[in-house]
């Protein structure tokens, strides 16, 4: 049972009847924890954490924004069985859909952050027993974010009502952090929000000097050069001998299931976690920023057959040349960090993505945020659309194309019939800061617009 | 006049040294000219609602006239800004920009410490920040302690030299700290090292009487010292001056703002029960995440509120932030302004003021106040910056959009009728700056060694949260 599970027990309602064992890991729990235990952790009771059911659902006479195609004004969409079943100007609306008025409102796909750690971690500072992000050592291919994903998580209510539909939530420790997944924000169970549940290893590339990924901007310390290359090598050939070994333990296992006279392999939990992605099954995703660190993962990924994403990608404008021409894509992550150098121009991340999109690049834009302010990607994008980034390519850049690079683009990222309907209807333009989200559905299922933040808001706001 | 010729040359000579760390705003600029005029915009007055088609006309650094036709002297700058927004320039009432040090955190009561001592006018990030169209700054010292050092207020006056930053006849102010980072919750104390009190908010609340209780009897003696002077009494002593003491007795007399770091509603209550018993008031709680739940009590002290949009969950004590809290507050008439206390996000406070929008439907004109004139009463330099008004300064950025919407830019940034920000300025020199820095590069000296140790780089960056309140993960030595 994990930590968080508990919190949320202790927190809310207490079993009288619970065992005395249990009752002693609560208690040991609260003396651990006693700052996380102070306060509720884990949406409000109101929103109850129960999956709401799937209906059927017309949108009507709505400016339905399709991405994929063109806009449809005075549009129709019906939702049925999880799925966008219809879509147009002359949709005969099916018996018992309950219809809701969309004049002057807008029908968007949801928004998907591709850089998140939504439901592994709910308070970073002070509360290490809500933090699963990061395992113990260097080598974790087995640890898969799916299965610390909370869906209790007051985060994903908060992020959802904004019109953020979906994530990729990513490990982040170490070498090899383990295994990403795609989910849905709303749902009982991991699997219930699983749209892939092991969708991309995720490598920090290694850094000359420090360690790649999580928070740059570090006071430069004098380097010994040699020392810092032999370590980012050491740590390079690391990562290269597992993927190796994987390889051959693939080989081996299937060796032996066509053939059982030979002697049995071993199982390993982690090279066995390996194979589908040294195979070029499923995406790597490289936590990179520098010009360096992504050259050296684009020859890694090339060396060894990999299919490569660039997580991060802050001097992505530099290789942008490079990154078409082996078709590696981007998820950019720093739109609003300062920019790496000091002599950098001050908008040399804002006009990263414009600079991808003309060149032909492959990317997305995500807020890179651990959980509080995913709800803020659309201003990202926003602000990538007022440095030159075409407006529709601002759009796409936090649904279509996050949905393609995680390929999952024949099922999210667009209103397309057939697809998941996972769309939020709003009464402006998606990804301005002054526009409010009327009606959110995910998964074909009407999500109420509530949080953690708007329950507060209605106990306080009116209080004498 | 010598000595003055003399001197600009050795300034500019440090300006050509140093222009390629930091490359952007360190040129030499053009003279400035007497008069600007900025034409056919759609002006964001703040205090007088929204002029369509207007124009504004600067002169000697003030705000001369604004309406419609007007007209300028014959070398007069002109500016047609036809379908751009005019807005006061940004204030940010809590940063701690250019500060070389953020926290004298040995001690639990600091007040004789000031920020105006750290300040360094070349940092990079000060250009940033006006290219978002900011112009002025509160520079806090940190949250480490109950009572912390004294502030400065600036003008982001970029290339000038460092006392044309000090913003003139701003109020004084002081930063006190509630909760977690006074009590050093988050910091990692070193085995062997004895804990610096307090570690409980119950403890806070004794660090801030116990010197607001020695600074009422110091203000006492010197009170009675004084009275014995005028007495003309013989033979007097003068009181053994007290610096820690000073800046309290200041606030107790109203000369000095508190701005009080705090995150909870208790230890709001707290502070404002303890400047009621003291006789002082609050003047901004900072953050003050859990404002919005005890939004008359703060309203009734008359304090004021300057905050986050929409952080939260960063720490226990940030876990019931919520981003109505600026409306909530705003209605039960608390003076909201919205914050940085980062040098990344003081780079958009346009789109954090519109967040009150979203979040609580506040007015157009209700958030564009949180980050102009509110901050500036905050201050006490709302009848120089924070609205267009004619005498006021010229401290004002032209807009290519609405500065509430997410696809809007600045063009241009002036501070009391001088650009210190322009777009086309910017990118029309990036050719040429891009040519020396791979040159510099070239040069013998710059050249990375191919093994052994690196030469020791410029200064690095400051980390962008380690040193502000919502970092406090620092290692504590006494």
């Amino acid at each position: 049972m994990p930590a968080s599970t508990f919190l949320a027990t202790q927190a809310g309602r207490q079993d009288a009847c619970a065992p005395k064992q249990l009752l002693i890991l609560i208690v040991l729990l609260l003396v651990c924890l006693a700052p996380a235990s102070a306060q509720q952790i884990g949406n409000p009771p109101s929103e109850g954490g129960v999956t709401p059911p799937r209906g059927t659902y017309a949108i009507r006479n709505a400016r339905i924004v399709t991405v994929s195609g063109p806009d449809i004004e005075n549009g129709t969409i019906v939702i049925r069985d999880g799925k966008i079943e219809a879509l147009g100007t002359n949709v005969s609306i099916p018996s018992g859909a309950q219809s809701i008025d969309g004049r002057g409102l807008s029908v968007y796909p949801g928004m998907i952050d591709a850089g998140t750690s939504l439901g592994l971690v709910e308070v970073d500072q002070g509360a290490a027993g809500t933090v699963d992000t990061s395992e113990v050592g260097e080598l974790n291919p087995n640890a898969k974010a799916i299965i610390a994903v909370n869906p209790h998580s007051a985060h994903l209510a908060v992020t959802r009502v904004d019109g953020v539909t979906s994530a990729v939530t990513l490990p982040s420790g170490g070498l090899i952090s383990g295994q990403a997944a795609v989910i849905n924000l709303v749902g009982t169970t991991p699997l219930e929000m699983a749209v892939v549940p092991y969708a991309a290893l995720v490598i920090n590339y290694p850094r000359v000097g420090n360690r790649g990924g999580g928070f740059g901007g570090e006071q430069q310390q004098p380097v010994n050069l040699t020392e810092a290359l032999a370590a980012s090598t050491r740590q390079v050939e690391q990562i290269r001998k597992m993927l190796k070994d994987a390889e051959a333990y693939g080989r081996a296992q299937d060796a032996y299931a066509k053939d059982k006279t030979l002697p049995r392999p071993d199982q390993s939990v982690m090279l066995e976690a390996l194979v589908p992605y040294v195979r070029g099954e499923r995406l790597v995703i490289f936590r990179a920023d520098r010009e360096n660190e992504m050259r050296g993962a684009i020859r890694f990924a090339e060396e060894l057959k990999l299919k490569p994403v660039i997580l991060g990608g802050d001097d992505a404008w530099k290789i942008a040349s490079l990154l078409k021409e082996k078709n590696v894509p981007v998820i950019l992550t720093g739109i609003l960090d300062l920019p790496t150098r000091e002599d950098d121009f001050y908008d040399t991340l804002y006009e990263n993505a414009s600079k991808l999109q003309q060149t032909g690049v492959r990317f997305c834009i995500s807020s890179g945020d651990g959980g509080p302010n995913v709800r803020n990607l659309p201003y990202y994008a926003g602000m990538a659309a007022a440095f030159g980034l075409p407006k529709s390519d601002a759009l796409k850049a936090v649904t279509l194309y996050p949905a393609q690079i995680m390929n999952v683009g024949d099922r999210m990222g667009s209103i397309e019939v057939g697809k998941m309907a996972n769309l939020v209807v709003t009464n402006g333009d998606l990804l301005e800061t002054r526009s409010a989200v009327r009606y959110l559905f995910i998964d074909g299922r009407e999500v109420k617009l509530n949080s953690r933040h708007t329950d507060l808001n209605d106990a306080f706001k009116n209080r004498k | 006049m010598k000595r003055t010729a003399t001197a600009r040359i050795l300034l500019l000579t440090v300006v050509w040294c140093t222009s390629w760390i930091n490359v952007p705003a360190q040129q030499p600029r053009p003279a400035e000219p007497n008069e600007t005029l900025i034409r056919n915009a759609t002006l964001l007055t703040i205090t007088h609602g929204t002029l369509e088609n207007s124009d504004i006309l600067i002169r000697r650094g003030k705000i001369a006239a604004i309406g419609k036709g007007l007209k300028a002297a014959a070398d007069a700058r002109v500016i047609d800004a036809g379908g751009k927004f005019v807005m006061p320039g940004i204030i940010d009432c809590h940063s701690h920009s250019m500060l070389d040090a953020i926290n004298e955190g040995s001690l639990s009561v600091t007040s004789m410490v000031r920020t105006r001592d750290v300040l360094n006018p070349n940092d990079v990030d000060l250009y940033r920040a006006l290219a978002g169209g900011v112009t002025s700054l509160n520079l806090l010292h940190g949250s480490a302690n109950a009572i912390g050092g004294l502030n400065t207020v600036v003008k982001i006056k970029y290339g000038h030299p460092i006392d044309e930053f000090i913003f003139p006849g701003a109020m004084p102010g002081i930063k006190f700290a509630l909760g977690e980072n006074p009590k050093r919750s988050n910091s990692t104390v070193l085995p062997g090292v004895t804990r610096r009190y307090p570690g409980t908010r119950m403890g806070v609340e004794e660090v801030i009487r116990d010197a607001f209780t020695r600074a009422r009897d110091y203000k006492k003696t010197w009170d009675e010292y004084r009275a014995a002077v005028a007495r003309r009494d013989k033979n007097l002593i003068p009181p053994r001056r007290d610096l820690q003491l000073e800046p309290l007795v200041e606030v107790l007399e109203g000369k000095r703002y508190v701005h009080a770091h705090c995150y909870r509603a208790d230890e709001i209550l707290m502070l404002i029960n303890i400047a009621d018993e003291f006789g002082f008031k609050v003047k901004t709680f900072q953050h003050v995440l859990e404002g919005y739940k005890v939004a008359k009590e703060i309203a009734r002290h008359g304090a004021g509120a300057s905050i986050f949009a929409d952080n939260w969950a960063y720490k226990i004590e940030a876990y019931d932030a919520i981003p109505y809290n600026a409306a909530i507050m705003t209605r039960a008439g608390v003076v909201v302004s919205m914050n940085s206390d980062s040098d990344e996000r003081a780079r958009r406070l346009n789109i954090e003021a519109a967040k009150a929008m979203r979040y609580g439907d506040l007015t157009e004109e209700q958030a564009l106040k949180l980050v102009t004139i509110n901050p500036a009463i905050q201050l006490g330099i709302q009848d120089r910056v924070g609205s267009l008004e004619v005498g006021k300064d010229a401290d004002l950025a032209i807009w290519n959009g609405h500065p509430l919407s997410v696809y809007s830019r600045v063009d241009t940034t002036f501070i009391d009728g001088e650009i210190f920000f322009d777009r086309q300025q910017d990118l029309a020199q990036r050719a040429d700056l891009l040519k020396e820095r791979a040159q510099l590069e070239q040069a013998e000296p710059n050249r990375p060694p191919a093994r052994g140790v690196s030469p020791q780089a410029p200064r690095g960056r400051r980390p962008s949260h380690a040193d502000d309140d919502l970092w406090e993960g620092d290692i504590y030595q006494p």
